[in-house]
């Protein structure tokens, strides 16, 4: 079995204040790097950010809360689809963003 | 040290305004939670250090914090302060769950409730309104949140359970959100019985436990709402806020969204006592810490427009509990003033000459140190004032 991939997670800053970390996180993901895989493994780091990103019991991203992978947005693929070799390797971090809005 | 602690939230953020007990001079913390809407904070009434507070927003839901030290310091229950932490030192990020409960043992189904467009809805946790400590216990807190449900906590806040009978009682499916969404915003405990609890709900009324929360009572016989054909509707009403005095809690004060109210029998009946008041719409509803008939409400123009009527800003004081009322405006706006006073946002204190405070959605939280005969603001610039709440300490 292959070393889990240390991934890089950017994260906005509420959550940061939240998590009392700097805006960008690295986690160790074993196994197929995924949506899912990411949050599962930063809310077992984080516990506080359960039920920020997704909501409690059905883990749907929350409606306002967007996911970016080498600069695409993939907030409505598929969260156990494999991400892009760029996160997986971390050249690239998985961007969790708070939607724009407002005036 | 005594004095007065006002606990103010804000769309964004909380801040702590502290005097002695002159209330002369004040030092204001803050923003607590900065960026995010602080619904409602409160202390609890057996260990004033003990405050709660309910932060949330749109982005990223709900956070409960604790603050153990009177404001200075806060966490989330469970946090690295408090006793629920995991191998690693963090948190078990519990406190900010709140799930209808749905078991078979202790809660009830799902149901769906009224939409605005007349379909059903499910039931979908938004965030916390309105925390209400327990008056014995500072480690017990009621939650009234949005979609109106009511939780309670057993362990300072780190873990919340629905009180289920009342999303689950008969009525549920024909309640239906006003213009804030569906939500539980008011929660008053009977200090002289304690399985006795009153909740209100925007746009279902007000309801009573008599057996701490296993069974609830529609109480709104004798609410008229204009946009409810039915006179005998049990529930539909559009209660904005009810208040008790301590010494007299069978006696129960209402604003309605139009209307001033009163039951004198635990909220079985209402009448009206908006009397002679420039408007009946409004928001909050407070009763004088020393005198049980004497009662304040501020007049809103209308619910399509929502500040005060003339542009003047003025707190109306009944000594009667209603009916006649007199308009209170020294050292309040009396020309240009469009703001709005939400329904938390309005609060007294202790002290032998009642304090009353309130904030507006122009970021002022005014005081009065006599009763209501003099205004003065203690802050004038904060972010859209959403809620107020005082502590006496000794």
């Amino acid at each position: 079995m292959s070393d889990p991939a240390s991934i890089r997670v950017v994260l906005p800053q509420h959550l940061c204040t939240l998590a009392r970390v700097n805006s960008e996180v690295v986690l160790e993901v074993a196994g197929t790097v995924t949506q899912r895989a990411i949050l599962d493994a930063l809310e077992e780091r984080y516990p506080m950010l359960r039920g920020t990103i997704r909501e409690h019991e059905t883990l749907k991203r929350r409606p306002r809360v967007r996911f970016f992978a080498n600069a695409e947005d993939v907030s409505h693929d598929d969260p156990d689809a494999p991400l892009p070799e760029a996160i997986v390797l971390g050249q690239q971090p998985f961007m969790i963003i708070g939607a724009i809005a407002g005036g | 040290m005594p004095g007065i602690r006002v606990l103010v939230g804000t769309r964004k953020g909380a801040f702590i305004l502290t005097s002695d007990a002159q209330r002369k001079n004040w030092s204001v913390s803050g923003p607590h939670f900065a960026g995010w809407e602080v619904y409602h904070m409160k202390g609890s009434p057996v260990d004033p250090d003990r405050i709660y507070a309910s932060q949330t927003s749109s982005w990223f839901g709900q956070v409960i914090q604790r603050s153990d030290d009177g404001g200075q310091s806060w966490h989330q229950p469970g946090s690295p302060d408090g006793p629920q932490v995991n191998e690693m030192g963090m948190p078990m990020g519990e406190s900010n769950k709140f799930v209808y409960d749905t078991s078979e043992e202790t809660g009830r189904p799902l149901t769906t409730h009224q939409w605005y467009d007349g379909t059903q809805n499910p039931w979908e946790f938004l965030r916390v309104w309105h925390l209400e400590p327990s008056l014995d216990d500072p480690d017990t807190v009621y939650a009234g949140v949005e979609d109106a449900a009511l939780f309670r906590s057993t362990d300072g806040g780190a873990s919340w359970n629905e009180l289920a009978a009342l999303r689950g009682h008969e009525s549920g499916p024909k309640w239906q959100p006003g213009a804030g969404g569906m939500c539980l915003h008011t929660v008053v405990l009977d200090p002289a019985d304690r399985n006795r609890i009153y909740v209100a709900i925007s746009a279902a009324g007000a309801f009573r436990t008599d057996d701490g929360g296993r069974s609830w009572k529609p109480i709104n016989q004798g609410l008229h709402s204009q946009y409810i054909p039915d006179p005998n509707a049990e529930v539909g009403h559009c209660v904005h806020r009810i208040a008790i005095h301590p010494k007299r809690p069978n006696t129960l004060f209402m604003q309605k969204h139009w209307d001033v109210m009163r039951s004198d029998d635990g909220g079985d009946n209402w009448f009206e006592v908006s009397g002679d008041l420039p408007s009946d719409f409004g928001f909050p509803i407070a009763v004088h810490a020393h005198e049980p008939e004497t009662i304040y409400v501020v007049p809103i123009k209308s619910d399509s427009e929502h500040y005060p009527p003339d542009g003047k800003l003025r707190v109306y004081r009944s000594r009667s509990g209603g009916n006649d009322w007199e308009a209170l405006t020294n050292g309040l706006p009396q020309e240009n003033c469009y703001v709005n006073i939400l329904r938390d946002a309005m609060a007294v204190d202790e002290h032998a000459d009642c304090g009353i405070y309130f904030g507006t959605t122009g970021g002022q939280v005014y005081f009065s140190p006599d009763g209501g005969d003099h205004w003065s603001p203690i802050v004038r610039d904060l972010p859209p004032v959403l809620s107020v709440e005082t502590q006496t300490l000794k």
